[in-house]
């Protein structure tokens, strides 16, 4: 395109403007098109940012996080605590090594069983949190040695759960961004929809507009102008309500778990911003296409 | 030089006209055509000035099917630069058709069509459209877009040649004023009437200072007086120069204008094009 073509595309050439006269409803279902399309991308790109920063985290915090379970007799509780304290002490890659408090313990029960759970008087597991360090350590390793040394112990290195959890999250993230595409597959076949039935309702117009000497790239600018401004338009009303919409949901808390945390963070804000400019570049990629084939088919 | 040829069936030949005057401008400036991209060869041979003496149009053997039947058999005429035709004969002749061949609306079945020295069978759409620019038609219907004031409709050709309506606006008053619709400049095409719009289209079509002015029975609805200003004004743009082919079936339009110009008159008759007589 040349520079003169894109200046006029872009600031617009009102006298070239008013040759094609408005039309109704092509006017309003590119609006309501590009608007409810991009509602739905702003959603999907949340869900797709809240699903990758969540399998980030857990691929992350859940790769060094192990807990050691002490299955042992009350009376031989501390005593198996404070060996296993002392193997994971020694052993390489393990970072800190820490035994619950009861109330620490009774805190992670709460949500089955309640606040008043009288945790002191069950006979409950002493649970060690374990971090590894960034080289990590050896599970297999220390499960044999702790398996000698402390026989009450049993490590869930939480291997068995935490793969098919950031599984999941990453294929959230990834439907989330096939949802986008799709979005914008839908909306330039709605758009392509409109385009086309504007060029048809405009036979006439066309007709006189070559009549008097219009190049074809003339007739189409001002179809291409006209969808691409309304795609913009429909698509920041659209991106707008979608990021009310996002903002007006509960902050990330440790309570709401993944559904609370659905939303953007930081420099994430500004992404949906490109999607008025994403959706207008649909809108004339499509208007292109159409009034292209259009004008080529009415020579 | 042979003002006019008229070959086939006819094998016509007509001596020259001198050109009485000296052509004389449209009222405006000619300005060179803004173009979108860089021109090519041929769009440069559209838009250069024609030769002179070389024939603006030029059809040869043309043919025309319509519908499974023949509707213009190897009609061969050239129309030399400044010269006059009326095109007559009766309804479904093909008159329209052999008009529209003449500007490249439509592509004969056989036969050779050239405007400028371009076969215009051989020109893409953008060099048509470059065609049409140096071609003013005046459909019968006039065609204008109804959603536009009669002065933007009359500056449409303006408009889409990349013009700055702007700078042009001394011109279309001076155009508007002498088709006579300097009052009706801002309303709208389906407000005017029959006469009115018939001048409107007329000043459309001149308002690229085209080199040949085509027009289709352009006072086929209008009353006896707003014919002849009408020819009047056809009249006009042919001592400025302009070639003009005008069909009609209005035999006394023709006589009319033979009295103010040196008019051929062609007749399509039996699929051919044939020299009219003295009759008229």
């Amino acid at each position: 395109m040349s520079e003169g073509r894109l200046r006029r595309l872009i600031l617009g050439d009102t006298q070239a403007n008013r040759v094609v006269p408005p039309s109704g409803f092509t006017a309003h279902l590119t609006l309501f098109v590009s608007g409810a399309m991009a509602f739905l991308a702003v959603f999907a790109l949340a869900l797709s940012m809240a699903s990758g920063r969540l399998a980030d985290r857990w691929a992350s915090e859940l790769a060094r996080a192990a807990t050691l379970r002490i299955n042992a007799p009350a009376e031989q509780r501390v005593a198996q605590t404070e060996a296993a304290l002392e193997i994971l002490r020694q052993t390489p890659g393990v970072a800190t090594a820490r035994a619950l408090t009861g109330e620490e313990q009774a805190a992670l029960l709460a949500p089955w069983f309640g606040s008043s759970l009288p945790a002191g008087s069950l006979p409950l597991p002493q649970l060690i949190e374990v971090t590894g360090d960034d080289q990590g350590y050896d599970a297999q390793g220390l499960r044999l040695r702790l398996q000698a040394e402390v026989p009450g112990a049993v490590l869930d290195d939480h291997t068995r759960w935490r793969a098919p959890l950031v599984e999941a999250a990453r294929s959230l993230r990834r439907l989330a961004w096939v949802s986008i595409l799709l979005i914008g597959g839908a909306t330039a076949a709605m758009i392509t929809l409109a385009a086309n039935a504007a060029l048809a309702a405009n036979a006439q117009v066309i007709e006189v507009l070559r009549l008097v000497g219009a190049l074809d790239s003339y007739i189409a600018q001002a179809f291409i102008r006209r969808f691409t401004l309304r795609a913009l338009s429909g698509a920041a009303a659209g991106v707008a309500l979608g990021m009310i919409g996002v903002l007006l949901m509960p902050e990330a808390s440790d309570e709401g778990g993944f559904l609370t945390g659905l939303g953007f963070q930081g420099w994430g804000w500004l992404v949906p911003l490109m999607i008025p400019p994403l959706g207008a570049l649909v809108a004339f990629a499509a208007t292109t296409r159409a009034a292209t084939k259009r004008l080529g088919e009415l020579s | 030089m042979d003002y006019m040829q008229i070959r086939g069936d006819a094998k016509v030949s007509i001596a020259a006209r001198p050109q009485a005057r000296r052509p004389r401008r449209l009222p405006r400036n000619r300005a060179p055509i803004e173009t979108a991209r860089p021109l090519g060869q041929n769009t440069r041979a559209l838009l250069k000035r024609r030769k002179r003496g070389a024939a603006v149009i030029e059809l040869e053997n043309v043919g025309y099917n319509y519908g499974g039947g023949e509707l213009l058999n190897a009609v061969s005429v050239q129309l030399a630069p400044g010269s006059f035709h009326f095109l007559t004969g009766p309804s479904g002749a093909g008159k329209t058709t052999l008009l529209k061949l003449c500007y490249g609306a439509l592509t004969p079945t056989s036969g050779r069509v050239r405007a400028f020295n371009m076969d215009v069978h051989g020109l893409d759409r953008d060099q048509m459209a470059f065609l049409r620019r140096r071609v003013g038609v005046v459909h019968q219907d006039c065609r204008f877009l109804d959603h536009l004031p009669v002065i933007e409709n009359i500056a449409l050709p303006l408009l889409v040649s990349g013009r700055e309506l702007n700078h042009e606006e001394a011109n279309l008053r001076e155009l508007l004023n002498w088709v006579g619709l300097s009052e009706r400049a801002h309303a709208l095409p389906p407000e005017l009437s029959g006469g009115e719009r018939q001048r409107a289209a007329l000043a459309r079509s001149v308002i690229l200072s085209p080199d040949v002015i085509i027009a289709d029975e352009p006072t086929g609805n209008v009353d006896w007086e707003m014919s002849q200003r009408l020819l009047q004004l056809l009249v006009e743009l042919n001592r400025m120069g302009k070639t003009i082919l005008v069909a009609t079936h209005d035999l006394s339009l023709i006589r009319a204008a033979k009295n103010q110009v040196q008019a051929r008159v062609l007749r399509i008759s039996n699929r051919q094009l044939q020299l009219a007589g003295a009759d008229l």
